[in-house]
C-alpha cells in the first residue's frame, strides 16, 4: 500500500493554486465592483451553476453522448484504415498525406460544411461527424505507429518460423500496437469533445441542446454568470473524461503486460 | 560426420563496407561451437547467415534443417510482453499451425525442462532476467531443433545466473543433441560451453584461430579449475590478442 503522504502531495498543490486563483478573482470583482455582465465573481457563477444544475447536467450529458458516439466512429474508422495500412504498405503510403491534411485542417473551418451536409434538421449528425473527424487522427496515427513498433528481433523470430502475413498481423503487429492505440484513444476522446462543441457552435440552433448551446444562449441573453456556469461544467466534463480515459488506459495496460 | 550447416567462403557487406569474410565454418551434427571475438567482428552476421535470416553477398550457405528445425536465442529474451510465458514458448508451434491444446501441452513440458513449470501463466514483466532468458531457451527448444543459434544469450545476466544457465543449457543439450553455435565475447564462457572455439578478428570478420576443448559435455564439477580448461582459455586468449592487434589503430 502506498502511504497517504505522496497522494496528498499530488492533490494539494493544484488545489491550493485553484483556490487562491478563485480567491483573487473573487476579491478583484468585489473590491473593484466589476459589473456582472463583464466578469461575474466565482460565487455568482457557483450560484448560477446551482440554479441551472438540472439543465446543465442534461446538456452535459448530450455533449458527452455525442462525443462518445464520435469516439466510437473514430475508433472504428481509424482502426480499419490503420489495419489496412498494416496489411498493405502501399495503402499506408497512399493514405499518409490525406491523413495529414485531415489532421492540420482546423475543425472550425469544416464546421459549416458538416452542418450543411447533415441538414439543418439533424445537427446532431454534424456533431458526431465533426467529433469523429478530429478524434480520427490520433487513433489512426497511434495505431499505425504501433503496428510498425514491433521488436525487430521478434520480427526475425517470425521470419525464422516462416510466419504468414496474417499470423504476423494477429500475433505480432496488433498486440504490439495496443499501448499506442490506447494512447491514441485517450487523446482522441479529448478531441472528440472539442469537435462536438465546435460543431454545435456552428450549427447554433435546431434540436441540439449541448453545453455549447447553453453558452450561446446565455451570450444572447447577456447572462454572463450562466455562460461561465456552462463553461465550468464543460471544463469539468473534459477533465472528467480525460481522467476516466487515463484510468482505462492504465488498467488495460496493466492487463496487457501483467503488471 | 553429418553436417547440419556450413558457411563456405561467405562475404557480407553493409553499405559498401565489408563486415564479414571470406569466412568458413562447418557445423557437424551435435557439436557445440563458440564464436568469440570483439564487437564488430561479424559474429552476429555469421549467426544470421546460419539461421537463413540473411543472404551472403558472396559464397555459399548450406543448410539442412527444415523449417522449424533452426532456433535462435537473442541477447535479450525477446519475449512478447503481452503473452504469458507458456504462450511465448508455444509461439513456434502456433506459427507452425499446431492445435492450441498440443501447443499448450508441449510449451508446458518445455517450461518444466528449464525449471519454470510453475511460471507458465506469468508475463515477461513479472519474470526476473534469468527467468526470462530461460523462457527464451524453452521457446528455442520446444520444436526440438537440429540447429540452435545463441547470440550472446547470457550477456545481460549476473555471473551466478549465467553460470547456472550455462550448466542447464549443456544438460538440456544431452537430450536431443542439437548442433549449437554460441556467440560470446567472454573467453571463459566460450571454453566452458564449446567443444570447439573459433576466434574471429574484426573488420572484416575472419577466422583467427581455432581451439578444441577435450572434455566431456556436460562439464564435470570444478571444470573451471582444471588444466584442460585453463590451457584452452590461454590459447583462445592468445588468438584473440593477436586478432585484436592486427586492427589496432597506430
Amino acid at each position: 500500500m502506498r502511504s497517504p503522504a505522496p497522494a496528498l502531495g499530488v492533490v494539494l498543490p493544484p488545489l491550493v493554486l485553484v483556490l487562491s486563483l478563485l480567491g483573487a478573482w473573487e476579491a478583484f470583482c468585489r473590491l473593484l465592483s466589476v459589473p456582472v455582465y463583464l466578469l461575474p465573481a466565482p460565487s455568482a457563477i457557483g450560484v448560477a451553476v446551482g440554479e441551472h444544475l438540472p439543465l446543465l447536467l442534461q446538456s452535459a450529458l448530450t455533449t458527452l453522448w455525442a462525443a462518445f458516439e464520435a469516439l466510437v466512429w473514430a475508433l472504428v474508422g481509424g482502426a480499419l484504415l490503420a489495419l489496412l495500412g498494416g496489411f498493405s504498405p502501399m495503402f499506408r503510403r497512399a493514405f499518409g498525406p490525406l491523413a495529414a491534411v485531415i489532421q492540420v485542417t482546423p475543425v472550425v473551418a469544416l464546421g459549416p460544411l458538416f452542418v450543411i451536409w447533415a441538414g439543418l434538421d439533424h445537427p446532431s449528425r454534424a456533431l458526431t461527424a465533426l467529433g469523429a473527424l478530429v478524434a480520427f487522427f490520433p487513433i489512426y496515427s497511434g495505431l499505425a505507429a504501433g503496428l510498425a513498433s514491433a521488436d525487430p528481433d521478434l520480427e526475425r523470430l517470425f521470419d525464422l518460423y516462416d510466419a504468414s502475413r496474417w499470423k504476423r498481423l494477429t500475433h505480432l503487429y496488433i498486440p504490439s500496437a495496443v499501448p499506442h492505440l490506447l494512447q491514441g484513444v485517450k487523446v482522441g476522446g479529448g478531441l472528440a469533445i472539442v469537435g462536438v462543441v465546435v460543431a454545435e457552435f456552428v450549427a447554433g440552433s435546431g434540436d441540439s441542446q449541448g453545453l455549447a448551446w447553453r453558452i450561446l444562449e446565455s451570450e444572447h441573453q447577456l447572462h454572463i454568470a450562466e455562460m461561465f456556469a456552462a463553461l465550468a461544467v464543460l471544463g469539468a466534463l473534459g477533465a472528467g473524461l480525460n481522467a476516466l480515459l487515463n484510468l482505462c488506459e492504465r488498467f488495460l495496460l496493466k492487463t496487457w503486460r501483467g503488471r | 560426420m553429418v553436417e547440419v550447416a556450413a558457411l563456405r567462403g561467405v562475404e557480407v557487406a553493409y553499405g559498401g563496407r565489408k563486415a564479414l569474410g571470406p569466412f568458413d565454418l562447418a557445423l557437424p551434427a551435435g557439436e557445440i561451437i563458440a564464436l568469440v571475438g570483439p564487437s564488430g567482428c561479424g559474429k552476429s552476421t555469421a549467426l544470421r547467415l546460419l539461421a537463413g535470416l540473411e543472404q551472403p553477398g558472396r559464397g555459399e550457405v548450406d543448410r539442412t534443417p527444415d523449417r522449424g528445425e533452426t532456433a535462435v536465442v537473442f541477447q535479450a529474451p525477446t519475449l512478447m510482453p503481452w503473452a504469458s510465458a507458456a504462450a511465448n514458448v508455444a509461439l513456434p508451434l502456433t506459427l507452425a499451425g499446431a492445435s492450441k491444446q498440443e501447443a499448450h501441452a508441449r510449451a508446458g513440458e518445455a517450461l518444466a525442462r528449464v525449471g519454470l513449470g510453475a511460471a507458465a501463466s506469468l508475463k515477461p514483466a513479472q519474470l526476473s532476467g534469468g527467468m526470462a532468458m530461460r523462457v527464451s531457451l524453452a521457446r528455442a527448444l520446444v520444436m526440438r531443433p537440429k540447429l540452435l543459434l545463441l547470440d550472446e544469450p547470457f550477456a545481460a545476466l549476473d555471473e551466478i545466473t549465467r553460470r547456472r544457465l550455462a550448466d542447464d543449457l549443456l544438460s538440456l543439450w544431452t537430450e536431443t543433441q542439437p548442433a549449437i553455435v554460441f556467440v560470446t565475447h567472454n573467453v571463459e564462457e566460450a571454453v566452458y560451453m564449446a567443444a570447439r572455439v573459433v576466434v574471429m578478428s574484426p573488420g572484416p570478420g575472419r577466422s583467427a584461430g581455432e581451439t578444441r576443448v577435450d572434455a566431456p559435455t556436460p562439464r564435470p564439477a570444478q571444470f573451471r579449475t582444471s588444466a584442460v580448461f585453463r590451457d584452452a582459455a590461454e590459447r583462445v586468449s592468445a588468438d584473440l590478442e593477436r586478432a585484436m592487434a592486427q586492427n589496432t589503430p597506430p
